[in-house]
């Protein structure tokens, strides 16, 4: 990608990752890109540094607009490494005296990731400092999403480099919100629910802090996809939204099965639910991918989990998605659990264990049908669906 | 004395270790440690820990 001035003397010369299809355990469809951005002021500056294997293509970016042995500075907004991979690659080539600066704990974890002794210069959260023609301030957002996490705000433009917060996981040349319209916000939704809902009182916290420092926010650069340009308001209020946690009537039935009987009662609960004229939508977890099932999740009121019960268990692949999802944090849900069984049947107590340990209130008993279900089986789904729409109505 | 847990980010405090780095000697129970003391972590209040059951 050649790199693209965005506002006068700003320039995004990051890098699309087209290929990755997942990310840490992320599904990305779409692919990726990451962002970093060259301000060409009477200092010259490079925001953040791209994954290790991008470096050389980030310099390449940034040698179509300025020699990047001319840069000054580099701020690293964060340490993680799909954004601090390329720095030593990048410190090496531009000059290892060059500093470069980032929050206190920025520079404990950057030096717990590179053996280079980087010229690290911690800042303080609100420092300013003049490049030229332009103030750049620098916010702490520790826990959005790292310790070491960061913004840089361009104060006389109003640019907003915002690191991981408001990106999204999405390769294209759109480039900004206008451009894209809005088919960015189902990426920026699925990336908050599965990299940010668990801050969400710090996002709350960060929120109310900006609006206090009446800070004139006209564009936002996030590391990951879209910039927003024409309405950064609109991604600020999202997050909002979202970080509430008022979910909506929704229902989202989640399971496995092993011979399809657990599937069987997981239709039939979901037409029940439908019935009481709740949307509602049943995801087979080996047909999903647990980050997609985690945006369904974001904003359903009711959490309904079934699972087979396998070796005295819940099914693994169940596990693997009520641990994720526990770990996101979600707040102000309802539970409920089903499963089919053959003669042990402890899967529907396992999965309510765990419902309650992520905060829910669980609805019912939960159902548990032996082996196949008959019609009489069916129908009593059916009204395990209708009594968890009435609750989700409440 | 009670340790207590980071709700933001699941660091605990242990009294026994203190909080070196942050001047905070080891023996400072959670509740005399001051005011403004902040998660070394993330920065959390410590009104956002919780006692560790």
């Amino acid at each position: 990608m050649k790199p693209v001035e965005i506002a006068k003397g700003v320039y995004h010369v990051g890098v699309l990752d087209w290929n990755i299809r997942d990310f840490h355990g992320y599904s990305t469809e779409k692919g990726t890109s990451y962002n970093a951005f060259l301000i060409v002021d009477e200092k010259i500056v490079l925001i953040d540094a791209v994954k290790k294997e991008f470096a050389d293509q980030l310099l390449a970016n940034i040698a179509q607009v300025v020699d990047p042995k001319k840069i000054d500075m580099v701020i690293s907004n964060h340490t993680e490494m799909d954004h601090s991979g390329g720095l030593p690659r990048v410190m090496h080539y531009i000059g290892e005296d060059k500093p470069v600066l980032c929050s206190k704990m920025g520079e404990k974890n950057l030096s717990q990731h590179f053996a280079q002794n980087l010229n690290y210069r911690a800042v303080e959260n609100g420092e300013e400092i003049s490049v030229g023609s332009r103030s750049l301030v620098f916010l702490e957002t520790r826990m959005l999403h790292w310790p070491d996490s960061m913004f840089t705000f361009d104060k006389t433009n109003g640019i907003l480099f915002s690191s991981d917060a408001f990106g999204q996981h999405y390769a294209g040349y759109e480039m900004f919100d206008d451009v894209m319209g809005n088919a960015v916000m189902a990426h920026a939704k699925k990336y908050f629910a599965n990299i940010l809902l668990l801050y969400a009182p710090k996002i709350l916290k960060l929120v109310d802090q900006v609006t206090q420092m009446g800070l004139d926010i006209r564009m936002i650069c996030p590391d990951h996809g879209i910039i927003w340009r024409t309405d950064p308001a609109k991604i600020i209020n999202a997050y909002v939204a979202w970080s509430q946690q008022e979910p909506l009537n929704k229902a989202v039935v989640v399971y496995d099965t092993m011979w399809k009987s657990t599937r069987i009662m997981a239709e039939a609960i979901a037409d029940g639910i439908a019935e009481a004229g709740v949307a509602v939508k049943p995801i087979h977890i080996r047909s999903s991918h647990r980050s997609e099932i985690m945006t369904e999740l974001l904003d359903a009121r009711a959490f309904v989990f079934g699972s087979p019960t396998l070796n005295n268990n819940i099914f693994p692949t169940v596990a693997d998605v009520l641990t994720y999802v526990k770990g996101l944090k979600p707040k102000n849900r309802l539970g409920a659990a089903f499963g089919s069984y053959g003669w042990s049947g402890e899967s529907v107590k396992i999965i309510q264990a765990e419902l309650e340990a992520m905060g829910a209130q669980i609805i019912d008993k939960g159902l548990r049908i032996q082996y196949v279900p008959d019609a009489d089986a069916v129908a009593q789904c059916v009204d395990f669906g209708r009594r968890i729409g009435q609750a989700v109505n409440e | 004395m009670d340790k207590y847990v980071c709700t933001i980010c699941g660091y605990v405090y242990d009294p026994a270790q203190g909080d070196p780095d942050n001047g905070i000697a080891a023996g400072t129970s959670f509740e005399d440690l001051p005011g403004d003391w902040e998660c070394p972590v993330c920065g959390a209040p410590k009104a956002d820990f919780e006692k560790q059951a």
